[in-house]
């Protein structure tokens, strides 16, 4: 599971949607796993207003990952105001790092744990099962 | 039967668990998309992220790689089958019920030929209920069903006929695999009696006009709807 999901997955149980302690759901015993994508700055530039990121924040933190900056990077953060004009704009490190951050550090084996009722989700070769066992639906 | 006292585990024998056991054959006669799901993801601006509920073999995850699809499966089997053909996309396990996403985030859902598979109205509104809530405001889902009208298709349903039908998949023991496969759907009249082997799927054959009933029932807006080769299909909004 990419960290990008993690910032868009609640707890499935109809009873903890409407609390804010369903999300984010936090990794434990996580395993990462770094995984190669294509970098797309533009998609990136699109998803950057999409974003919880105080759940982003809340998660590195978790996983001991570099801390990030204290609020969402803007548009203008992600390319280098080149001042020559009519060249395209190159990717700056923040978009590398998000891009790492986001799309390529997955967490292949472990935990994703609800805070509001200790459900666990396991998450197995990279997938994440969110079927609940029936005393729970 | 359906509407019967446990739609859930109805649903579990007479859907889950069949998908789970075809899932490899499935598959390998599902690698062509939809032109109508294909072109409404198309038509979306890069950097949109939406889910793909009831993704199979996730057919839908390559149709547009500028999108973020969280897709989801109810059979561990054919979830396992989209990540692994589709590493840029994410798959989980989940139902269709107890959808694992925030709510009002998404730019956009699809579902293709799942909503047919619960046994009651109640539960197909409760389903389309359930992407709709995880749409942010202005964000479109496209839902399409097995229609009750396909007189042309050799199942030959058509109006005024049972709309909750049990419909035969068969597999065969194949001695050689690599022929069977891409050999089109696994619905029907194949021969060789003693290598099939028969399951039996539940569907609720949609009649005209009824996707829409039930996506307003489920509170959603109509944007626009149609018909596509044996389905109905349906754009929808909260």
């Amino acid at each position: 599971m990419k960290l990008l999901t993690l910032n868009f997955v609640s707890c499935a149980r109809k009873a903890c949607k409407s609390s804010t302690s369903s999300f984010p759901l936090h990794p434990r015993d996580a395993e990462l796993e770094l995984v190669e994508m294509e970098f797309n700055p533009q998609f990136l530039q699109n998803m950057l207003p999409k974003l919880e990121w105080e759940a982003l924040q809340i998660i590195c933190n978790e996983l001991a990952l570099p801390t990030l900056p204290s609020s969402t990077p803007a548009a203008s953060d992600l390319f280098e105001s080149g001042g020559e004009g009519s060249s395209p704009a190159q990717p700056t490190q923040v978009a590398r790092d998000l891009h790492k951050l986001l799309l390529e550090t997955t967490i292949r084996e472990g935990l994703l744990v609800c805070s509001n009722c200790g459900h666990e989700y396991a998450i197995k070769e990279g997938i994440a099962n969110f079927l609940l066992p029936p005393h729970l639906v | 039967m359906p509407g019967g006292e446990n739609d859930e585990s109805y649903e579990q024998e007479h859907v889950h668990d069949v998908y789970e056991q075809i899932a490899e054959h499935f598959s390998s006669t599902r690698y062509k998309p939809w032109p109508t799901p294909h072109s409404f993801l198309l038509s979306l601006p890069p950097g949109s992220i939406g889910l793909d509920v009831g993704c199979g073999n996730g057919k839908y995850l390559s149709s547009n790689p500028s999108l973020f699809i969280l897709a989801s499966d109810r059979s561990a089997n054919l979830a396992a089958i989209a990540a692994s053909n589709y590493p840029r996309q994410e798959v989980s396990v989940a139902d269709g019920l107890r959808l694992p996403y925030t709510d009002g985030r998404f730019d956009f859902a699809i579902s293709v030929a799942v909503v047919h598979h619960f046994s009651t109205r109640e539960r197909r509104v409760a389903a389309i209920e359930s992407v709709l809530s995880c749409l942010r405001e202005g964000g479109r889902g496209l839902v399409v069903v097995w229609a009750l009208e396909q007189e042309s298709s050799r199942r030959g349903w058509g109006e005024g006929d049972e709309q909750d039908v049990m419909v035969p998949w068969v597999t065969r023991k194949r001695k050689d695999r690599s022929r069977d496969q891409g050999r089109g759907s696994g619905e029907a009249d194949v021969g060789e009696k003693e290598t099939e082997k028969t399951f039996n799927r539940y569907y609720h054959l949609y009649r005209k006009g009824e996707l829409e009933e039930e996506a307003v029932e489920a509170g959603g807006k109509v944007l626009e709807s149609g018909y596509e080769k044996d389905n109905w299909w349906t754009i929808i909004s909260r």
